[in-house]
């Protein structure tokens, strides 16, 4: 029972779980890694490592989940298609099973366009639907693609990704529900901003019952500043940012923004745990681990359960 | 057609400034529809090489000439009766015109004028698209005459992925989103039920499994 995903025990109990992210240093020192997971340690159920986030070269996903790992963590790995070709992904696959991490989120991957490798090659042998698809008959039918067959199947629980802010509305939670029947037990959305947006989302999947077969945790990031809030709003695609919440920021004095951000993150959540279908939060702090704490406390969601007795 | 775009002119002069005597080779075909490599865009190249050399006291010889279709082995052998003339030729055709004339003439060096970039359309005046990339499986039915291979980004058989915005890809706002256009053209042919299918990994076994490919047709041959 240690070894299985604590992630998956928290939701399988029925509780209200909470997940953070981690992103690896440009660099290969594993104290980066380390201090991040000192600040999140006993705060969050899972953390996710991303995997070469908007296309820039870091320190391994695989790698640092495994640090994660022996710090005493339950790392969720991020493993994006832009990078590896089917081949590499399923054995990438086997190697985090082997190395006890327990929890895969499988993704696009951000355009190689935007990072600092333009000139690379972007792989997309794989889409992320298919992805999840190849693990969940790695790991239920002990099969790899072509059907031949695993000496021993890994063991992962299985994330994806969705993105209730991206158009067209109608279809994204066809989409949801194509990543749901190719095998994803759980599903972290893009940052939540816009909760009429999230809610109106929520209830096409929830009319269509997929609520019911995936846990679904919702995205949150708090705001340092309203120059982050503009920059995420017209920079970054996918992401929906109403007009109120950047007044909200820039209302309050520069020294009391970083405060604010975080308050208005614990109202998302408070929001957020209302809503029946939503079993979860995800924390993505970019950079300011720290504040995860205070805003799991903050919501009132800390202690975290003792799952070891469940 | 296969699109191209003429190569900048001190990359050329700098790959032809070995050879003395110079032949412009154009084709009639696709890189004459996208304004690159026709006899017109030939005739012009050539002119402004030679004024080049000119203006730098070079003793060149630069002549041109354009055939119907430089990927087509009867066509290139119209070269046979001048290509001695020559020490180089300078070929305005595909990346496949300029082999197909190299390959027909090992000891002559062949230099490519052009920069070969997709097959695709000509959607107006001086304006060209990428369509196709020639996978050998065609799955154009399933997305509606829209090829989310060629046309997505991100190459999603099952998209659109999380940064389709307003129909447009998150990698340029220029760039309509293939899997807006693919869910547009289902409902109006009532197919919508094509989205729910999850489309399984591409055979791309097809387009490089075997290294590169040839079409041998026997009923075509003599």
């Amino acid at each position: 029972m240690k070894d299985a995903s604590r992630l998956k025990r928290v939701l399988e109990a029925g509780e209200f779980a909470v997940t953070a992210e981690c992103g690896p240093p440009k660099g290969a020192d594993p104290d980066v890694v380390l201090q991040k997971a000192e600040k999140l340690k006993g705060y969050v159920d899972a953390v996710n490592v991303t995997d070469n986030q908007t296309a820039i070269v870091r320190m391994s996903s695989l790698a640092a989940c495994a640090l994660l790992k022996d710090a005493g963590l339950d790392p969720v790995l991020q493993m994006v298609v832009r990078d590896r070709n089917r081949i590499a992904l399923q054995s990438d696959i086997l190697g985090a099973s082997a190395l006890g991490i327990r929890n895969v989120l499988c993704l696009s991957g951000d355009h190689q366009c935007f990072g600092n490798q333009p000139q690379a090659a972007g792989v997309f042998d794989l889409d992320s639907i298919q992805f999840v698809e190849v693990v969940r008959n790695m790991r239920d039918g002990g099969v790899i693609l072509g059907g031949e067959t695993l000496a021993v199947p890994p063991d992962l629980f299985i994330g994806a990704a969705a993105n209730p802010f991206g158009d067209p509305l109608a279809f994204r939670a066809v989409r949801l529900g194509k990543k749901i029947r190719a095998g994803a037990d759980f599903i972290q959305t893009q940052c939540i901003y816009n909760l009429e947006r999230f809610e109106a989302w929520l209830a096409m999947a929830r009319d269509r019952g997929f609520t019911e077969r995936a846990c679904i945790l919702g995205g949150v990031t708090p705001l340092k500043s309203p120059g982050m809030a503009r920059y995420m709003k017209n920079k970054v695609s996918g992401m929906d940012i109403p007009d109120a919440l950047i007044k909200r920021m820039e209302g309050v004095p520069k020294e009391k923004q970083r405060d604010e951000g975080i308050k208005i993150c614990v109202e998302t959540i408070e929001r957020l745990r209302d809503i029946s279908d939503v079993r979860g939060v995800h924390i993505m702090a970019i950079e300011w681990e720290e504040a995860v704490a205070d805003i799991v406390e903050g919501a009132g969601l800390f202690p975290r359960p003792d799952t070891d007795q469940a | 057609m296969i699109t191209a775009e003429q190569k900048p002119i001190d990359e050329i002069r700098e790959m032809i400034a070995p050879y003395r005597r110079i032949l412009v080779v154009g084709c009639g075909s696709c890189v004459a529809e996208c304004a690159a490599g026709g006899q017109k865009e030939t005739a012009m190249l050539a002119s402004t090489l030679r004024m080049a050399a000119k203006m730098h006291g070079e003793e060149v010889l630069i002549e041109e000439m354009t055939l119907d279709r430089q990927c087509v082995k009867e066509f290139v052998l119209l070269l046979d009766d001048v290509i001695d003339t020559y020490d180089a030729v300078l070929s305005l055709g595909c990346g496949a015109g300029v082999q197909s004339v190299a390959d027909m003439y090992p000891e002559v060096p062949v230099i490519p004028g052009l920069n070969t970039e997709f097959m695709g359309e000509t959607k107006d005046q001086g304006y060209w698209t990428e369509s196709c990339l020639g996978c050998g499986d065609c799955m154009l039915y399933y997305f509606g005459g829209v090829c989310p291979l060629a046309r997505c980004s991100k190459h999603l058989l099952n998209g659109p992925c999380g940064g389709s915005m307003d129909g447009r890809c998150e990698v340029d706002p220029d760039i309509p989103c293939a899997w807006q256009l693919i869910i547009d053209r289902l409902e109006k042919l009532g197919a919508l039920e094509r989205l729910e299918m999850i489309y399984p990994p591409k055979d791309w076994s097809l387009k490089q499994g075997r290294g590169p490919r040839k079409i041998i047709r026997e009923d075509q041959q003599k």
